[in-house]
């Protein structure tokens, strides 16, 4: 008798305990309790993309600069950007706190496809050493090619209308809202047409590069002004 | 702009050759770059412990003692040091700052000596960052508030009293009783009387056995009418007096009658008064018992006595949504199932599921498995569709409550954090503002104090020589660069306040006193930056300054299109207008082209004088005036 009795009670409590797992496990399968502590670790992603140059003496070589100019450039690099390389993202916003009163994201936006000579998203410090090289260091010719570079935004060799348009709204889009005199919808495109008046000789509605460096060393105030920031490092 | 950023500041430098070849005008000088020696080491000595660092990252924040020449006061001559005699602890997190650009609060540092440290080095403590900025403000509220309870325990203990009215202290009472004694006593006092009513009330109703002279049980509260009549007058008479002392006392008497807790009172003590006026009229007697229900509102006065009934009446107000989706799909359940049941046991003779509203408390008792039994299905199908019923039933309410019962608990704790968030948002994005305008701001005073370049520029020799720039190198260079900016696009930065100051002068047109300024800055640019186009230009020149002179007697005008051709078929004004400056403009007008400008006409100047004001771009359009086909030459109103 009592052993039978036992034996019920025995399998109730062994029926009980299967159904309590049974039903934690499906609550744990619809999301309503969660037993792994080690969730969070999950969600977050490491970003573990690190990035080193290579050595001093090889981008001596490769650039103007003296080793004590690369370290000072390096120091501030690293600062900012620890993991070695910038993304788009960040350059963006390192970019818009030297101009706070307009929007100066997609001028960066710009800039940020200049420096990355290579293409992949990223400008890692050879990069950025590279382009900084070219403009202060370089000769005029260098510098009217980058700045060639900067203007042609498809990389076909050819300035059209609507790319300078593009870059001349993003420069007047750094002003922001409080200028003086206001800021119309047509000053850009004014400036883009005199722009192409200048500099497209054969009228041809497109500016090649020979065009362009022809004319700003034609131009005594553009030579003037290439030349300003020589002494920056 | 941020510490790390001003490393980056060459390369913004450099790349601004990008705007080079777009420029119109020949660009500023370079600030002078006098100091341009080798970065150096400095050593900071605090109490013993050597720091060292670069003597540029200590220049970012040229406002502290570290970046200014205050720290000159502290150099040591013999060891060639400077010598701070300060806490090295939180020194470390001060250095940092110069390094990183955030300023850091270690939680394990007591707040008045960390206090004390910003103090001196001259950081003010708001720019900590997010990461601590909320254990830094909580911590300093808590210390606060121990400082003002050790004033006010310092002040009673002196008898000193500080200066407050009558009124004032009547409310600190009343809101913390823990402040007086006498307001301890009144908080007991009332909690008491709130009991005994709430008792009263509820002894009122119990039989009290036979009276003498009836026949049936009669509750206490007819037996003894006097002595509960009296109970309830004193403690009627008791939230009375306290109701009217709080609304004295209120700093805001309007705010506090239409708080939550004065409404209570308000219901807790009409209905005696309402009994009082109606006596014993038999027609209105029924609505004065649903009156004394009202009574049992008593109890809610408790809440100000209990904290945790106040958290949980705030709980059930959060969780509102989630209590009202519960309550939706149970109504859902309940409609579907009494439907089946009815139907299913509308055959069966003498069934109690008369009506579907009938079967609704079948389903909803079984549902919620109490199961009373004064309903149930005789039929088959009944007595299935009854059974799934009830499962639904365990189903339907044994999901959702946990679930809201851990909403109540993260919805609760994130209210709290939110609250917290909100209120520490406004306070950052008003810091942010403010530093985004102190950079502006910095570069337009620069302007007007300094006022740069223009005689400087003339003298390239005196370049060297520095007329004493205040600001660092860094901010130098920074301000240089947004020279140069203006210079590209032709226009210059403003702030707000002015900005609004021109639409507003423009609007009203006050052309000649407020814009000749102007008028002579842009001639003295045309003549001196740019010498080249003022060459190009020179016959626009003239143009362009007489029918500006004649627009200033134009008053309402804003912006005039001449245009070489028809195109009088707008109002009179601008018809006039076309004439007049047709005779000065017919020089260079050769085609009767109307181009675009049709389209940028948008609307009768009544309607957007502002929009079109002050468009000067004279310069602009007179250089796309050198060449062939007539153009439109846009001339603002001045």
């Amino acid at each position: 008798m009592l052993s039978v009795e036992w034996e019920s009670e025995g399998l109730q409590t062994v029926a009980i305990v299967v159904i309590i797992c049974a039903s934690l496990k499906l609550f744990h399968f619809l999301g309503l309790v969660d037993f792994s502590e080690d969730s969070v670790e999950d969600d977050l992603e490491m970003a573990t993309i690190c990035h080193r140059p290579e050595g001093l003496e090889q981008l001596e070589a490769q650039t103007k600069f003296t080793k004590k100019e690369l370290q000072i450039l390096y120091r501030g690099f690293k600062n900012e950007c620890p993991s070695g390389i910038v993304n788009e993202e960040t350059f963006k916003e390192i970019y818009a706190q030297f101009f706070p009163q307009g929007d100066a994201s997609t001028y960066a936006h710009f800039l940020f496809n200049a420096f990355d000579t290579d293409h992949n998203g990223s400008v890692s410090f050879e990069d950025f050493v590279l382009g900084l090289s070219v403009l202060l260091r370089g000769t005029i010719q260098d510098k009217l090619k980058w700045a060639f570079n900067l203007y042609d935004i498809n990389k076909d060799g050819y300035v059209t209308k609507e790319e300078m348009l593009d870059i001349m709204k993003s420069i007047y889009d750094m002003m922001g809202k409080y200028t003086y005199p206001v800021l119309r919808d047509e000053t850009p495109r004014q400036h883009v047409e005199n722009f192409f008046q200048k500099m497209d000789k054969n009228k041809d509605g497109v500016v090649t590069i020979d065009e362009f460096i022809d004319t700003c060393q034609k131009d005594e105030n553009i030579m003037k002004s290439m030349q300003l920031f020589e002494n920056i490092i | 702009m941020a510490a790390g950023v001003a490393a980056w500041l060459p390369f913004a430098r450099a790349a601004a050759i990008g705007w080079m070849p777009v420029a119109n005008c020949p660009m500023p000088l370079a600030p002078g770059d006098k100091n341009k020696k080798q970065d150096e080491l400095v050593i900071l000595n605090v109490s013993g412990r050597r720091f060292q660092t670069w003597k540029n990252t200590l220049e970012r924040f040229p406002d502290t003692l570290l970046g200014s020449t205050e720290k000159e006061f502290f150099f040591h001559e013999e060891t060639k040091e400077y010598f701070f005699d300060r806490d090295p602890d939180i020194f470390r997190n001060v250095l940092n700052f110069y390094r990183t650009g955030k300023l850091h609060y270690p939680r394990h540092e007591c707040i008045s000596a960390y206090d004390e440290e910003l103090a001196f080095f001259g950081i003010i403590p708001e720019i900590i960052g997010d990461c601590c900025y909320e254990e830094y403000k909580d911590r300093k509220r808590e210390n606060a508030e121990r400082l003002m309870d050790d004033s006010d325990s310092e002040n009673k203990a002196e008898g000193n009293l500080p200066s407050r009215t009558c009124r004032q202290t009547m409310w600190r009472a009343f809101e913390n009783p823990h402040t007086s004694t006498l307001a301890l006593v009144f908080y007991y006092v009332t909690g008491f009387f709130i009991a005994v009513s709430v008792i009263t009330n509820v002894v009122e109703t119990v039989p009290c056995g036979i009276g003498p002279s009836d026949v049936k049980d009669l509750p206490c509260g007819e037996r003894y009418v006097v002595a509960f009549f009296c109970l309830d007058t004193a403690c009627v008479m008791i939230f009375t007096v306290e109701y009217l002392l709080r609304l004295f006392a209120a700093p805001s008497r309007y705010r506090f009658m239409r708080s939550v807790m004065s409404i209570i009172d308000v219901v807790a003590i009409m209905p005696y008064y309402i009994g009082l006026v109606m006596t014993n009229n038999e027609d209105v007697s029924g609505a004065f018992v649903t009156l004394r229900v009202f009574r049992v509102f008593r109890i809610f006065k408790f809440s100000r006595h209990s904290q945790g009934l106040r958290i949980l009446g705030y709980t059930l107000k959060s969780c509102a949504s989630e209590l009202g989706f519960l309550l939706f799909s149970l109504t859902m359940a309940i409609i579907i199932f009494a439907t089946v049941m009815f139907y299913a046991e509308k055959g069966s003779t003498h069934s109690k599921f008369t009506s579907i509203p009938a079967s609704f408390w079948y389903t909803i008792v079984t549902m919620t498995t109490l199961g009373y039994g004064d309903m149930v299905p005789k039929t088959i199908a009944g007595k299935i569709f009854g059974s799934i019923c009830s499962l639904s039933g365990v189903l339907v309410i044994a999901l959702p409550v946990p679930v809201i019962v851990s909403n109540f608990s993260r919805i609760y704790h994130q209210n709290q954090r939110a609250d917290k968030r909100r209120a520490q948002k406004k306070a950052r994005l008003a810091r942010i503002k403010i530093a985004k305008t102190g950079n502006a701001n910095a570069y337009l005073q620069i302007k007007r104090n300094g006022l740069m370049n223009e005689a400087m520029e003339l003298t390239p020799g005196d370049k060297e020589q520095t007329r004493n720039k205040p600001g660092s190198a860094v901010a130098r260079q920074h301000h240089h660069l947004l020279h140069c900016l203006e210079r590209t696009t032709n226009h210059e930065f403003l702030d707000e306040p002015a900005f609004e100051q021109n639409c507003l002068e423009g609007s009203m047109q006050n052309c000649p006193s407020t814009h000749s300024p102007s008028l002579s800055s842009e001639s003295g640019t045309a003549s001196t930056c740019c010498s080249r186009r003022s060459n190009k230009k020179s016959a626009h020149l003239p143009n362009s300054s007489m029918s500006a002179a004649n627009l200033r007697s134009m008053q309402e005008l804003s912006t005039i299109h001449i245009q070489c051709g028809e195109q009088i078929s707008f109002n009179t004004s601008r018809s006039s207008l076309n004439d007049k400056s047709e005779e000065g403009m017919r020089i260079n007008c050769k085609s009767s082209q109307i181009t675009t400008a049709i389209i940028s006409i948008p609307t009768p100047p009544g309607i957007t004088p502002e929009g079109e004001n002050r468009s000067r771009i004279p310069n602009q359009s007179s250089t796309s005036m050198n060449t062939t086909s007539c153009n439109i030459v846009k001339v603002s109103a001045l």
